[in-house]
């Protein structure tokens, strides 16, 4: 099986230890990863902030890069949902027929990295081992836009020596939302203390999640507050092997 | 309104009283509406329904007002065609002149406070009173609501016992069956007294002229059942081309709502009859905004909203900013999609942005509003016809061309490790007030991908 590798602007500029994971857990399940160097960004922030109309050309971009791909493999839930439930409006807005039929035929090939693993490579186990207490936040948009369900505790529930602990309310927004975290930054900054109040109930001393841009602002708090917590991409516990 | 939603936010969120009142009272309605929907096996094929019936009723509005009007007038009612808040203000006025009433009595009413009903009749010397309980709340204490259903969830027991005190007269404590005796006695005078009853309504059916109201405290089926005269005020948006169109409504709206099965009153009426209720009835049809709604095909789907207020209760950013940061009748996710369409994009442009687009609103709407991409395309009409500020629009444009060419976006990546460039994220201060920002690692993954490669 090949996948393309879709590594994100935040994560190939910020988070690359985020994108080295992503690779070897593929590999490591047999995967052939591809990384069609042409890629640069989505267009997500643009458009989620109303300037949809001038990152047409990054929606082209990404239709020319990716679209003969096998399977285009990404892991940031928000970046999935913007190809795969965004871009066929806005190509449709545009009043470009061409391209959201592009996009129609690309849009089921594109997989956040955790529902491929589970429902399309159909593995949960991938051979991991992280010994530390570990408790998730499932990002809006893996949950609500892609619909991702269980499949990222599926796969962190089968690495060895972990202790999961369920955060409460955890399907709260953490208060990123792109550009809302600077637009409405007390807005944002109220909804992340009460997700990082909760975070620290749990004792864990890892939050993970599967989206960069979502961890960057729970992190970004934790860092700030010096809570003594870190926060790791899902994908970096699935490639660890501490045991 | 300068300074929009970020500011009143700020405000807002300082209040520690009212955080805590919030945070109570919307996760409790939150586990009552996920309760009683979860308890209904084909809720999504309803929510479907629900958003079919209103499309159709939106599609051909034309066809279904003039039916109703002609139903209505059939039944021995009035109708009245209002362009704009002061139209319908002044039938209401009119209507209440003409009978020599300087009072009139209100059914909770959404249409009549964002039309400014209240002030327009007191403007003409006719005094309103509510008589909703946590209406009255509100208008004791001249404050303005922070909820669509629920207008005093800002407030707790033991501030309105002090508004009942102070404003009634009365000594109360703060055990709900007192507060609600007091309000009853104050209120049963006038149900039994005033001559005029005002309301609005939830539905009003184009086949049959039925004009419907639905409520908990049982005071709408006084206002709608005791005095001479009825002035219903009712926005456009609520026709229902058929009768068993409510079927599906009236299971959505009270589990979406209240978290109930069922509301405990619903009233129904068609024009007057004789002997039995008032004598004279009046329906406004109020426009205001609403066919300049209808024009953004996008937009108009906020249209179909049936004012449960279920994605209040489910927003993050209500629950920690309430209503009044919202400055409009329409708080919350429906608010922040309604007001600037209703008002014109220019009067809350901050509106559109005051949500993460987290989607737990789209998730629970009756009828499948997706406010998320409303919001996002609303943010998109207040860029390109209203205009954003100038650095933004400079980074913006900035940031579309470096992703869109792979040499300046490397050479970005590059200068953003040095802290200077599109990409370095220094100067957001309004991100690193309560934020850090990450550090930029020695190599980005594409570099590793090379290294790896070679």
């Amino acid at each position: 099986m090949r996948a393309a590798l879709f590594i994100t602007c935040l994560a190939d500029t910020l988070f690359p230890q985020t994108g080295r994971a992503t690779v070897a857990v593929l590999e490591r399940v047999g995967v052939t990863v591809d990384f069609p160097a042409e890629q640069t960004c989505c267009g997500q922030m643009h458009a989620n902030t109303g300037y949809g109309h001038e990152v047409m050309g990054l929606v082209r971009r990404f239709v020319r890069v990716f679209g003969d791909a096998e399977a285009v493999v990404t892991p940031s839930g928000s970046c999935a949902a913007m190809v795969r439930e965004g871009y066929e409006r806005m190509a449709v807005e545009a009043g470009d027929d061409a391209l959201a039929a592009q996009i129609r035929d690309l849009a089921p090939r594109v997989f956040e990295l955790s529902e491929f693993l589970v429902r399309h490579v159909g593995v949960e186990d991938v051979g991991a081992s992280f010994h530390h207490r570990v408790t998730y936040h499932p990002t809006c948009h893996s949950l609500r836009l892609l619909k991702v369900g269980d499949a990222p505790l599926r796969l962190l529930r089968s690495v060895r020596g972990i202790d999961l602990v369920e955060l409460p309310a955890a399907e709260q927004c953490c208060g990123f939302g792109g550009t809302f975290a600077v637009k409405n930054a007390d807005t944002s900054t109220a909804m992340l203390t009460d997700k990082l109040r909760r975070i620290l109930d749990t004792g864990a001393d890892v939050c993970t999640a599967a989206d960069s841009s979502c961890l960057m602002h729970i992190g970004g708090g934790l860092r700030h507050a010096r809570a003594g917590v870190r926060v790791m991409h899902m994908a970096e516990i699935l490639a660890s092997e501490d045991a | 309104m300068k300074d929009g939603f970020p500011a009143a936010a700020r405000e807002a969120l300082a209040n520690s009283q009212l955080r805590r009142n919030l945070g109570h009272a919307t996760s409790t309605i939150r586990a009552k509406r996920a309760r009683v929907v979860g308890e209904v096996p084909d809720w999504e094929a309803l929510r479907e329904a629900g958003a079919e019936i209103k499309d159709r009723a939106l599609r051909h509005l034309d066809v279904h007002l003039e039916r109703l009007e002609e139903a209505v007038t059939r039944a021995g009612g009035t109708v009245h065609w209002a362009r704009d808040g002061a139209e319908a203000c002044a039938a209401v006025a009119e209507v209440a002149r003409a009978h020599g009433s300087d009072e009139v009595i209100k059914v909770k009413s959404l249409a009549s406070d964002e039309i400014g009903l209240n002030e327009a009749l007191e403007r003409a010397g006719i005094h309103a009173v509510e008589t909703d309980l946590a209406e009255l709340i509100i208008q004791l204490d001249h404050d303005s609501q922070s909820h669509i259903l629920v207008p005093a969830i800002h407030r707790n027991r033991a501030e309105i016992a002090q508004i009942f005190h102070r404003e009634l007269g009365v000594d109360v404590s703060d055990v709900p069956a007192e507060l609600t005796a007091a309000a009853r006695a104050h209120l049963r005078a006038k149900f039994l007294s005033v001559k005029v009853g005002v309301s609005g309504a939830n539905f009003a059916v184009a086949e049959t002229g039925h004009v419907v109201v639905v409520e908990s405290e049982g005071n709408g089926r006084m206002c709608t059942t005791l005095p001479e005269v009825l002035v219903s005020v009712v926005g456009i948006e609520k026709v229902l081309p058929r009768w068993r169109d409510l079927e599906v409504m009236l299971q959505l709206l009270p589990r979406s709502s209240t978290g109930e099965r069922m509301n405990p009153y619903t009233s129904v009426w068609s024009g007057v009859s004789d002997g039995d209720g008032p004598r004279e009835f009046h329906l406004v049809l109020l426009d205001a905004g609403r066919t300049d709604v209808l024009a953004d095909e996008v937009g108009r789907d906020a249209l179909r909203c049936i004012r449960c207020s279920a994605c209040l209760n489910v927003c993050p950013v209500y629950e920690r900013t309430g209503g009044h940061a919202y400055e409009s009748i329409y708080p919350g996710p429906i608010g922040a999609i309604l007001t600037p369409q209703l008002r014109g994009l220019d009067n809350a442009p901050t509106l559109p942005w005051a949500s993460s687009l987290c989607g737990a609103c789209y998730e629970v709407c009756p009828v499948k509003i997706d406010i998320p991409s409303i919001l996002v395309h609303l943010r998109g009409r207040v860029v390109r016809e209203v205009g954003t500020p100038p650095t933004e629009r400079v980074a913006m444009a900035g940031m579309a061309r470096v992703f869109g060419s792979r040499r300046a976006y490397e050479a970005a990546q590059r200068a953003a490790r040095l802290g200077r460039g599109p990409l370095a994220g220094a100067a957001l201060r309004s991100w690193t007030r309560s934020r850090e920002l990450p550090e930029p690692p020695s190599q980005t993954f594409r570099e590793w991908w090379r290294e790896r490669g070679a």
